[in-house]
């Protein structure tokens, strides 16, 4: 027999988890202007030996993922995964169709032969490649997700508007709130905050 | 910032593509303020457009609801011209959709940033005209409900049959399923960050919670972006051969046949051509007419639709050049069938159909050799028009000469389409428009957060600049 667990008690473990809660610091916060600046920033913030940043933009900003050191996406190796599990799929079912399950001669064609079968495989091999990288852009990137601390932040409307956000999480190994807010403004952030989980 | 000083010279040769001194937050608030608008801020003449093609709507069902009842024979489909309209239509629509696959993902892969302005209205058209394709094969099957069982490989009791995969037919609906499915999350990919933005604006509870929703919790991080763009990357790669897939095997339901005047090795290249001609030309018209309605002059500019004449002309002109290839085949292979198929096609009964395609696809597009032309608003949309119907037009002519005269004399005949069958095309071209109309009032139909990359780059370029210094030449 299991007993279930207390619901509330389960949700404040999730809530622990994901750092959300009124008690919790998910990060300092500031916003620039313009793109460039906001990668020069963040390129001085790493200097200064934090590690967990991140920076969300209304546009892909070209520089930020070397500038704050976000790795390169795996994505790619993904979707071959799924390329290969769509010919593969498809090889069979129209193997099992017609050499095995429904033998049928029609026109004296061979009951399974690789030529016939390209456009299918093809067209499944895209379909699957299309899937899986659909479900792993959102699924790497932890989302569908409705709730996250940023949007405690006073000016996280504007990241997806016309503001460019450099973010210091908590749970860097150099966070301290008073002193990575002063660098956060010591580099050119504006409306520097300390935004709550 | 630091203020670049202007250069005429270069605006000259290469206007901005992002027109008007904007700053990301107008962007937002052009784009936006199309689907923010209250019911009576919306101009009254789109919802009276929007009731009118409803009412087509009504009409496309009532059509279909009368097939069903009565039976497939209320088409004009009979000996000898078994495939008629509805492979017509279907052929007509599955083109029109090619242009906006290769808008979004052919120029993306070639990195031409002035798609972004007109992208995502491409794909929603794209998505749409395969809804409309995929009604008149259901629908030919007479028994719609029961489709799923024939054309997928489903298990089941129904029948306990397979389907035959040696047939060109089977690879159609794996095409087809294909395009449309992936067409649908390219789609949606564009629109997360854009879903976002209106989110973020969103000020009723209701909106905030449907955009909330549909954006997934998009919050423009860089670690969301650089998965982000690879997966744009990647679906633009698959999409890119799929596109050419798509119609390469729609021609193959003609091509592998053995009727003269279809059984040819030509009509991959040509059908795939076509179907981004007729596809380039029904962008033109719908982004004409959303220009001139919503204000969007200064995102879809006179560049952009100077490019896209540039491609209407290269590709009618290999149209033009596939039907010289046709004729000269049909003589070179000596067939006594094939000749007469040629000859009967441009001087037989049929002659006004092939006439009306010659000269809509091959002749009037010959204009657009010239600027003044290119750049005509008038012009364009004319031509537009007279474009889709030439290629309305090249599938008929195609699907109906071929077979009302064959092999045998005795058992040739002459196509009349029913009162059901013109209703039935009219009604799709009413869904067509009905689902425009809407994605153009309550989604956003230009992509921002990828105008926004290429302004702020273009900032660079012309920084400085102020609105009006750009000469419409």
């Amino acid at each position: 027999m299991s007993h279930s667990p207390d619901p509330a008690l389960l949700i404040a473990q999730i809530k622990d988890k994901l750092g959300i809660g009124e008690d919790k610091v998910y990060a300092v916060m500031g916003e620039f202007a313009e793109p460039e600046e906001l990668v020069e920033a963040g390129r001085r913030i790493r200097g200064m030996g934090y590690t967990k940043i991140d920076a969300m933009t209304p546009f892909p900003v070209h520089g930020i993922d070397e500038a704050i050191g976000v790795p390169y996406s795996k994505i790619g190796w993904i979707a071959v995964c799924g390329a290969l599990a769509g010919i593969t799929t498809a090889q069979v079912l129209i193997y099992y169709v017609g050499k095995i399950d429904y033998p049928l001669i029609i026109g004296g064609k061979p009951l399974f032969d690789f030529t016939y079968s390209i456009p299918p495989t093809f067209e499944l091999a895209v379909l699957f490649t299309a899937i899986t990288t659909f479900l792993c852009t959102w699924g790497l990137s932890g989302l569908p997700r409705l709730y996250h601390p940023s949007m405690n932040y006073r000016n996280m409307h504007r990241a997806s508007d016309d503001r460019f956000l450099l973010v210091v999480e908590a749970n860097d190994p150099k966070f301290d709130a008073q002193k990575t807010a002063q660098d956060m403004r010591s580099v050119g952030a504006n409306d520097v905050e300390v935004v709550e989980g | 910032m630091s203020v670049v000083v202007q250069d005429p010279q270069l605006m000259a040769v290469n206007p901005p593509l992002v027109q008007g001194a904007r700053d990301l937050h107008d962007l937002t608030d052009q784009i936006s303020s199309v689907v923010e608008a209250k019911v009576y801020e919306t101009p009254l003449k789109y919802w009276i457009t929007l009731t009118f093609t409803g009412s087509i709507v009504l009409l496309l069902g009532a059509m279909l609801t009368y097939l069903v009842n009565t039976g497939i024979g209320v088409w004009g489909n009979n000996r000898p011209v078994g495939w008629a309209w509805d492979i017509t239509n279907f052929v007509f629509w599955i083109g029109i959709g090619h242009a906006g696959t290769l808008i979004s993902a052919i120029l993306f892969l070639f990195r031409q940033k002035w798609r972004t302005s007109i992208n995502r209205s491409a794909e929603a058209m794209t998505l749409f005209a395969v809804m409309c394709a995929g009604i008149f094969p259901l629908f030919h099957t007479g028994r719609p409900w029961r489709a799923f069982y024939w054309l997928f490989p489903i298990p089941n009791t129904d029948l306990n049959i397979w389907q035959n995969f040696r047939s060109p037919l089977i690879w159609d609906v794996f095409a087809v399923t294909t395009y449309f499915t992936v067409s649908l999350l390219f789609w949606f990919t564009g629109l997360v960050p854009d879903l976002a933005s209106l989110r973020d604006r969103a000020t009723s509870k209701i909106r905030q919670v449907v955009f909330g929703i549909l954006s997934l919790g998009w919050r423009g991080s860089a670690r969301h972006w650089r998965h982000y763009e690879q997966a744009y990357l990647i679906l633009a790669g698959i999409s890119t051969p799929l596109v050419l897939s798509v119609h390469s095997v729609v021609s193959f339901d003609f091509a592998t046949s053995v009727i003269p005047g279809w059984h040819t090795t030509i009509f991959p290249p040509y059908f795939v051509a076509g179907a981004i001609f007729s596809g380039f030309a029904c962008v033109m018209t719908l982004l004409l007419i959303a220009r001139w309605t919503l204000n969007l002059q200064n995102l879809i500019t006179i560049k952009h639709l100077d490019n896209m004449n540039k491609i209407i002309l290269v590709t009618g002109s290999v149209v033009g050049y596939a039907y010289c290839t046709e004729f000269f085949i049909a003589w070179y292979s000596g067939s006594i069938y094939e000749r007469f198929t040629f000859l009967n096609r441009a001087f037989g009964p049929y002659w006004w159909a092939a006439w009306s395609m010659y000269s809509c696809n091959v002749f009037i597009p010959q204009l657009y050799w010239f600027k003044k032309m290119r750049t005509n608003l008038w012009v364009m949309f004319i031509i537009s028009i007279t474009t889709n119907i030439g290629m309305w037009f090249e599938r008929f002519v195609i699907i109906a000469t071929s077979l009302t005269r064959d092999f045998l004399p005795s058992s040739w005949g002459y196509f009349h389409p029913t009162w059901v069958d013109i209703c039935t095309f009219i009604g799709t071209i009413g869904l067509f428009l009905t689902l425009f109309l809407l994605f153009a009032r309550f989604l956003p139909m230009i992509a921002m957060s990828e105008v926004k990359g290429v302004a702020s780059q273009e900032k660079h370029t012309f920084a400085g600049q102020v609105e009006g210094s750009v000469s419409h030449r």
